[in-house]
């Protein structure tokens, strides 16, 4: 079973600046980190083909540095590693990201299910996904929590909705996205990092992959970013006062006078 | 698909087992207003099978609403939905599409997005028109509810969002209002659905749903073993309230996932939250914010749940909340 397994790379953390002259976010000095969503998706890939054999071939898009996942990527188990890299692709909105991964999984070409995470820790769209399965003509089933059963050309599988699961069965070849629920992502072993160190991490361009400049980048990007803020937090916080009866005591009667309670 | 000749505001009418969300109605709300600010129709679109109270989407603001009733749509197969939505999007072309945020919604209106090659903005918590551009402006929150952003969709048609459920409010049905429910034919040879749904399993453990509640009892790290959920649910009994959870204990398996409030999580908006030893995460907090009353118990001072809190008590939850049990209790 080959699989290709989408990843990014994102900020280590979410307490983001912005720069107030540019008006744009500071991303200097914040370690970059594979989106924690992806590496559930990595290693649900891994542990398909331990089961069932094949390939696992990690997929990024993003600057030169996002070759560092990529080798992390390999360190925990991937065969091999592709990055689209080119100033051509700044400023891609789902559309362009979903159009550019779709041109690069066409030139693997070889496999059977595509695996994201559920979403990425800094845009947290969850869009590029359910973009790229439409774009290649996959079936996409999101928020995958378990994979049931891998049978001759279907795979069945658990997926989470917002009161409980659904067991959903999917022809392949098809592409998923996962949640945290799935598995407890692996560390690098020493043979794995000693792999990455000397692995190749194939880097394409927009022309390698053979995209149609009028779908990537800014150009393909229908939808655009005119302001970002940070969000107005309501500031409340009355603490209630005296022993701890009391403070009971005062919460009640607040309740009451609310007539909620 | 480029601008020209893109009229009205659509919403999607998402129904599950023929009941339609209370989300439905609430972008309904918000459409008919934006429907209002640029003077065209608003329209809500439904798919399902038997579905009950069609004509409750005229009385909560719809002008018109377009129905497809098929068997093969009972279950919200999404290919059927990705390509249904799509096709009378290209024969109707409307300017606006907005959606319910929720997991149907998430997953398949970016692939409708796809099909029609336009853009979509995600989980949005705010919709507003330029009225000078009439451009449809989309705020969201990003960087895990850190940062918010406004985004536009300039030249592509339709303008389409999800949207976050909870944060607009519905309205009250107006039986009087006046729209045309019309029903069109399922295009069954149009699109085949590759996947199956086998099987539902329900996992919320009591009655009352958390979206639906008017009190919640939420309980976080603090509890310190999952035993201890045993407290926030007497507590939740003594109220009438639905039990809601923080991420940490969800991850460490104390409470399935539906139970889960914030950012990966349920957005709620209540007319009363407890948080009880939940410190308020930024990610909690974006998903339970907006509640109307909002209570904290938690022994650290410094928890920056009180800082959204109405009320807070600063101590420890294994005393206040048995106290607070029986007082509710006695009275």
């Amino acid at each position: 079973m080959n699989i290709i397994v989408c990843i990014k790379q994102v900020p280590g953390t979410t307490q983001v600046k912005i720069d107030p002259q540019t008006n744009s976010l500071v991303r200097q000095g914040t370690k970059n980190i594979i989106n924690p969503f992806d590496s559930y998706a990595l290693e649900e890939g891994v542990h398909l083909k331990e089961r069932f054999g094949g390939k696992v071939t990690a997929l990024s898009m993003g600057p030169p540095q996002a070759e560092e996942i990529l080798r992390e990527a390999i360190a925990c188990g991937a065969d091999q590693a592709f990055l689209v890299s080119d100033r051509l692709l700044g400023g891609s909105d789902t559309l362009a990201t979903s159009y550019t991964l779709s041109r690069a999984i066409r030139k693997i070409a070889d496999f059977d299910l595509v695996i994201c995470g559920r979403q990425t820790a800094d845009g947290d769209t969850g869009q590029v996904g359910p973009e790229l399965a439409e774009t290649m003509g996959l079936p996409f089933v999101a928020y995958v929590n378990k994979i049931e059963e891998v049978g001759a050309g279907q795979i069945r599988l658990q997926r989470m909705v917002e009161d409980g699961y659904e067991v959903i069965e999917t022809s392949l070849p098809a592409m998923i996205s996962v949640v945290k629920e799935i598995n407890v992502p692996r560390l690098p072993s020493l043979r794995g990092l000693a792999r990455a160190k000397s692995a190749a991490v194939i880097v394409w361009t927009a022309a390698d992959i053979e995209a149609d400049m009028s779908r990537i980048g800014l150009n393909g990007s229908a939808t655009k970013v005119i302001k970002i803020f940070f969000p107005n937090r309501e500031r409340r916080g009355e603490k209630l006062q005296g022993c701890m009866e009391e403070q009971v005591e005062t919460l009640v009667q607040k309740l009451r006078e609310s007539r909620v309670v | 698909m480029e601008s020209n000749g893109y009229q009205g505001v659509w919403t999607f009418a998402e129904q599950r087992n023929g009941k339609l969300k209370r989300v439905s109605y609430e972008i309904l709300a918000r459409g008919r207003e934006l429907a209002d600010t640029l003077g065209t129709e608003l329209t809500a679109v439904c798919f399902g099978h038997n579905i009950s109270e069609v004509d409750q989407l005229i009385a909560h603001g719809a002008d018109k609403v377009y129905l497809i009733d098929d068997p093969a749509l009972a279950v919200n197969q999404e290919d059927l939905c990705a390509g249904e939505l799509a096709r009378l999007i290209r024969e109707n072309k409307p300017e606006i599409l907005l959606a319910g945020a929720t997991s149907l919604g998430r997953a398949f209106i970016p692939r409708v997005a796809a099909i029609l090659q336009t853009g979509l903005t995600a989980d949005c918590t705010g919709l507003d028109i330029d009225a000078g551009k009439k451009l449809l402006l989309q705020t969201r929150p990003t960087f895990g509810g850190n940062m918010m952003a406004t985004i536009i969709c300039k030249d592509k048609r339709p303008q389409m969002a999800t949207v976050r459920p909870r944060v607009f409010k519905k309205k009250a049905p107006d039986a009087n209002r006046k729209g045309q429910i019309i029903k069109v034919d399922f295009k069954k040879e149009a699109v085949t659905s590759r996947t199956r749904l086998l099987n539902f399993v329900e996992n919320i453990t009591e009655s009352i749903k958390l979206e639906d509640a008017d009190i919640i009892v939420s309980g976080g790290r603090g509890l310190g073993k999952p035993e201890n959920f045993k407290l926030i649910e007497e507590l939740a009994e003594a109220l009438g309230a639905a039990v809601g959870s923080s991420r940490p204990p969800v991850d460490e398996g104390w409470i399935p996932y539906s139970h889960q409030v914030g950012q990966t999580g349920k957005t709620v908006c209540p007319k009363l939250y407890f948080a009880c030893g939940i410190s308020g995460a930024v990610q909690h907090l974006a998903g339970m914010q907006s509640s109307e009353m909002i209570i904290a118990i938690n022994s650290d001072p410094d928890a920056p749940i009180f800082d959204v809190a109405t009320y807070g008590i600063v101590g420890d939850l294994f005393q206040v909340v048995p106290l607070l049990i029986n007082k509710l209790k006695c009275e």
